[in-house]
C-alpha cells in the first residue's frame, strides 16, 4: 500500500513484518526513531519480539549475537559512534558467520562531533566480514531490509544495511509498503543448522591456532564472492513477488550509452537522479551507477557496467585521511585489469551532513574538463575557511 | 547421529536423560520404583559431567575444578555463555573441546549480553533450558562489569558465576580489581618503592546485590559441597543469580600445585573471603569460622605474598597487619566467627559433607 511515511517508521515496520525473535537496540542520533517506532509497536501489541533494551551499542550487537547464536532471527540497529563502539562484536559476529540483520543509519564520526549524515561510521568496518548494503530512498531501504533478513540467512553472514541519517531516516517519503501476507509467503522461517541446541551440543567460538586461522579467513572470503548471486537472485524474487527492484549489487540508471559515468551509494544517488532530470541535458549526459552492496565488492559487475566509458566520478562520503576517497580506491582497484579503463575523478562529499544540492550534478560534469585537477579531493570543501597552513 | 540416538545414547551412559527441552515428558514412576531409583541413585552418585577430562588446564588449577562442580550441579539443560579467559582457551583449542553442553564464547567482554541474547531467545522459543554465563575476575570486575549490571537490572533468567583467581592469569598475572590488596602481580610487583597491590579488592559481591536480585552469594572450590548446593539453589531461581567461586590459580599465586585446596580453605577460614549469600540484597546466610586462623597461615603458602614476609622491611609488618585487619572487619561485620549453631545453612563443617540439595525451608 502507498502511504506517504517516515523512513525510519517505514523500517520498523518492514522488520516487524520478518516477525524478528529478539530485537535489541541503544538509542543514538539518527537511529532514534527506528528503535522508538520498534518499541512502540511491541508497545501495542504490534510486533511480538523479545525486546531487549540494553545499556549500551556493544551489549545491543552482543545480544543479538547470542539469539542468533541460539537460533532466533535477530535484528538491531545503530549508527556512528555506535558503530565503533560495536566494532569489536561486529568482527566477531561475522567471524561466527552469525545470520543477523542490522540497520546503520550513517552519520560521521566524532571528532569534530557532527549527528549528521556521512558514511565514515560503516566505511570504519568494512573490514569486519559484514555484508553491506547501501539504499538511495526509502523504497530502496524498505525492500533491502525485507531481502536482508533471507540473504543473511541463506548465506549464514550478517547483513548490514545502510541508510543515509536525515536524508533517509527522517524524510517523509511515499513508500510502498509490502502486506504482511507478501512478506509471510517471501521469507521462510528463521532456520539456523549451527544453533546452540541442548539436544545436539555445540561450541562456538573456540580458541583456532595458525594451523587452521587462514583457512577459516579464506572460507569466510569466499563465502562473501558466493553472497554476491544470493543478493541478486533475493533481489529478482523480491521484484517478481512486489514488481519493484531495488537494484541487486549495482544498478546503471541515466543514459546507457553516455561516455562519463557518475558512481555513488546511498541517497547521493537519489540527490544525482533529480539533479540529472533537473538539468535537461544542458550538463550532457551520464550514466549513474548506484553502488549497492560495498561488501561483498561487486568489481564484475562495476567492470560490466562501465564498458565503453571515458570518464568515471567516484563519489565518497568518507575520507580515509592519508589515502583519500575509500570507494575511489577499491573502484582503481577493481579497475585496474580492464581494456580502455576509464579516467577516474574521485571526491568526497557531504562530510558531516554537507548538503549536496542538485546542481551537483552539472559541477560534477564540469569539473572532469579540468585536466590539472588532482586525483581526489574533498569537492564541496570552502579552503578559504581554512588557515592557510591548513589548506 | 539423529537427535533420538543421540539422546538414548547418553542416557545409557549416564543413566538418565539429558532432559531436551522438546522431549515428551517421561511416564510418571509409582512409589515403589521412585524409593528404588533414589536408594540407587544414591549409591551410584550419578553425576551429569557438562565439562569433562582432556583439556589443557595447569596441574591443581582451581578453575577448573569449579566449573566442573558447577557443571555437575547445574547441568545438563543448560547453555553457557562463557568470556574469553583460562577457562575458554584451555577448554577449546580447535577442532576439540571439553563442553558437553551447547557452549559459545564470543568476546571477553560480553558473555552476560551474550547470554542475555541466549535467554531472549529461548524466551521467544517458548523454552527454559537455563543460560550460564561464566566469567574471570577480569571479565567480571573489570572489563565485562557494565554488561554484567545491563543483564542483572533487565531481569534475565540467567545464573553468572565468576571465577575469581584474583588476576588476569591468562595473560600472565596481571593485577585485576579483584587482586587482594598487597598481592604481588605482573603489573603490581613488590619492589623499592612498592608492596604489591596498592588498592584494595573490590567488593564486588555487595555492589552485585545492590541490584537486589534474588539471589547472589560467594563460595570456594575448598568446599565443593556448599558450592553445589549454592549453585542448584540459584538453579530453582526464576531470575538472574551470581555465585563468585574463590579459585586458586597456582601459576599466579605461586603456591604448589597440589595446595589449591589448602590455600583456597584458609582463605576462608582467616576472613579474607567470606561465604556469605545475599536475596534481595541483604544477608539470608554465611558460612560460620569454627577454627579461625591468622591471615598469615593463608598468605605464607603463596609466593605473590612473599615479599609481606621479608623480615629486614619494616613495611612488610604493616601490610600483614592491614590484611588482617580487612579479614578482622569481614568476621565482624558478617559475624563469622562461632559455631553457627543449628542453622540449616552451614554446610561449612564435616556434617555437611555429602548433605547436598537445596536446604531446608528455602525452596
Amino acid at each position: 500500500m502507498r502511504e506517504a511515511i517516515e523512513g525510519s517508521l517505514a523500517i520498523a515496520r518492514a522488520v516487524a513484518m520478518c516477525r524478528p525473535d529478539v530485537v535489541a537496540a541503544y538509542p543514538i542520533t539518527p537511529q532514534t526513531h527506528i528503535v522508538e517506532n520498534l518499541s512502540r509497536l511491541v508497545a501495542e501489541g504490534q510486533m511480538h519480539t523479545e525486546f531487549v533494551s540494553v545499556e549500551s551499542e556493544f551489549s545491543a550487537a552482543s545480544v543479538v549475537l547470542g539469539a542468533a547464536a541460539t537460533g532466533a532471527r535477530a535484528y538491531t540497529a545503530t549508527a556512528s559512534q555506535g558503530v565503533l563502539l560495536m566494532a569489536e562484536v561486529l568482527f566477531n559476529i561475522a567471524g561466527l558467520r552469525i545470520p543477523l540483520v542490522m540497520t546503520v543509519a550513517n552519520r560521521a564520526v566524532s571528532a569534530p562531533l557532527s549527528i549528521w549524515n556521512d558514511h565514515g561510521d560503516s566505511m570504519a568496518v568494512r573490514d569486519s566480514g559484514w555484508i553491506q548494503i547501501h539504499c538511495a530512498d526509502n523504497q530502496e531501504a524498505v525492500d533491502t531490509t525485507i531481502q536482508a533478513f533471507r540473504i543473511a540467512q541463506e548465506t549464514e553472514l550478517p547483513v548490514m544495511v545502510c541508510m543515509d541519517g536525515f536524508v533517509l531516516t527522517h524524510t517523509m517519503e511515499i513508500i510502498d509498503m509490502p502486506s504482511q501476507a507478501d512478506v509471510d509467503g517471501w521469507l521462510p522461517p528463521f532456520e539456523f543448522d549451527r544453533r546452540l541446541d541442548p539436544a545436539n551440543p555445540k561450541s562456538f567460538g573456540m580458541l583456532v591456532t595458525p594451523e587452521y586461522f587462514a583457512e577459516i579467513r579464506h572460507a569466510h572470503h569466499a563465502a562473501m564472492a558466493r553472497a554476491l548471486p544470493v543478493i541478486e537472485a533475493a533481489d529478482r524474487d523480491w521484484a517478481a513477488l512486489t514488481g519493484r527492484a531495488t537494484g541487486g549489487l549495482l544498478a546503471v540508471e541515466g543514459d546507457p550509452e553516455a561516455d562519463v559515468a557518475i558512481i555513488a551509494m546511498g541517497s547521493t544517488v537519489g540527490t544525482l537522479r533529480a539533479g540529472m532530470a533537473a538539468d535537461a541535458g544542458r550538463a550532457g549526459p551520464a550514466r549513474l551507477l548506484n553502488l549497492r552492496a560495498f561488501r561483498p565488492f561487486p568489481a564484475e559487475a562495476l567492470r560490466a557496467a562501465l564498458a565503453g566509458v571515458k570518464h568515471l566520478i567516484v563519489i565518497d562520503r568518507a575520507i580515509s585521511p592519508g589515502l583519500g576517497g575509500i570507494v575511489g580506491a577499491e573502484v582503481a582497484a577493481a579497475l585496474y585489469d580492464m581494456p580502455d579503463r576509464p579516467r577516474l575523478h574521485n571526491h568526497a562529499l557531504g562530510l558531516g551532513g554537507r548538503d549536496i544540492p542538485e546542481t551537483i550534478y552539472a559541477d560534477l560534469l564540469a569539473a572532469i574538463k579540468d585536466l590539472d585537477a588532482p586525483g581526489f579531493s574533498v569537492f564541496d570543501a570552502d579552503l578559504a575557511k581554512l588557515a592557510p597552513e591548513d589548506r | 547421529m539423529t537427535d533420538d540416538t543421540r539422546l538414548s545414547a547418553l542416557r545409557q551412559k549416564f543413566g538418565r536423560p539429558p532432559a531436551a527441552p522438546d522431549e515428551p515428558a517421561t511416564k510418571a514412576a509409582t512409589a515403589t520404583e521412585a524409593a528404588t531409583e533414589a536408594a540407587t541413585a544414591r549409591t551410584r552418585q550419578p553425576r551429569f559431567e557438562g565439562l569433562v577430562s582432556g583439556h589443557r588446564a595447569c596441574q591443581g588449577c582451581g578453575e577448573a575444578l569449579a566449573a566442573r562442580l558447577v557443571m555437575e550441579a547445574s547441568g545438563p539443560d543448560v547453555m553457557v555463555a562463557n568470556a574469553t579467559g583460562c577457562l575458554e582457551v584451555f577448554t577449546t583449542p580447535w577442532p576439540q573441546s571439553a563442553w558437553r553442553v551447547p557452549w559459545i564464547h564470543s568476546l571477553f567482554e560480553n558473555a552476560p549480553a551474550v547470554a542475555s541474547g541466549m535467554e531472549a531467545a529461548m524466551k521467544a522459543k517458548g523454552r527454559n533450558t537455563k543460560v550460564l554465563a561464566f566469567g574471570g575476575d577480569g571479565g567480571t570486575y573489570d572489563i565485562g562489569f557494565q554488561a554484567l549490571s545491563g543483564m542483572l537490572e533487565r531481569y534475565h533468567n540467567i545464573l553468572y558465576i565468576c571465577y575469581d583467581n584474583e588476576a588476569y592469569m591468562n595473560t600472565g598475572v596481571q593485577r585485576s580489581s579483584s587482586t587482594p590488596h598487597a598481592a604481588a602481580t605482573t603489573t603490581s610487583p613488590a619492589g623499592k618503592d612498592r608492596m604489591g597491590k596498592r588498592h584494595l579488592k573490590k567488593d564486588l559481591l555487595s555492589i552485585i546485590a545492590a541490584h537486589h536480585i534474588p539471589y547472589a552469594a560467594s563460595a570456594s572450590v575448598a568446599f565443593p559441597q556448599d558450592l553445589q548446593r549454592k549453585v542448584r539453589y540459584a538453579m530453582g531461581i526464576e531470575g538472574p543469580t551470581f555465585i563468585v567461586v574463590h579459585s586458586p590459580c597456582p601459576l599466579g599465586w605461586k603456591h604448589a600445585s597440589a595446595l589449591t585446596i589448602e590455600v583456597a580453605r584458609r582463605a576462608v577460614e582467616c576472613g579474607l573471603f567470606p561465604l556469605v549469600e545475599l536475596e534481595r540484597g541483604s544477608l539470608s546466610n554465611i558460612m560460620p569460622i569454627r577454627h579461625l586462623r591468622p591471615v598469615t597461615d593463608y598468605l605464607q603458602l603463596q609466593g605473590r605474598f612473599s615479599h609481606l614476609f621479608d623480615k629486614d622491611d619494616p613495611r612488610a609488618e604493616r601490610e600483614r597487619d592491614h590484611l588482617q585487619a580487612l579479614a578482622d572487619y569481614n568476621i565482624a561485620a558478617f559475624g563469622l566467627a562461632g559455631e553457627g549453631g543449628d542453622d540449616a545453612a552451614d554446610t561449612g563443617g564435616h556434617a555437611a559433607v555429602g548433605r547436598g540439595g537445596p536446604i531446608a525451608g528455602r525452596v
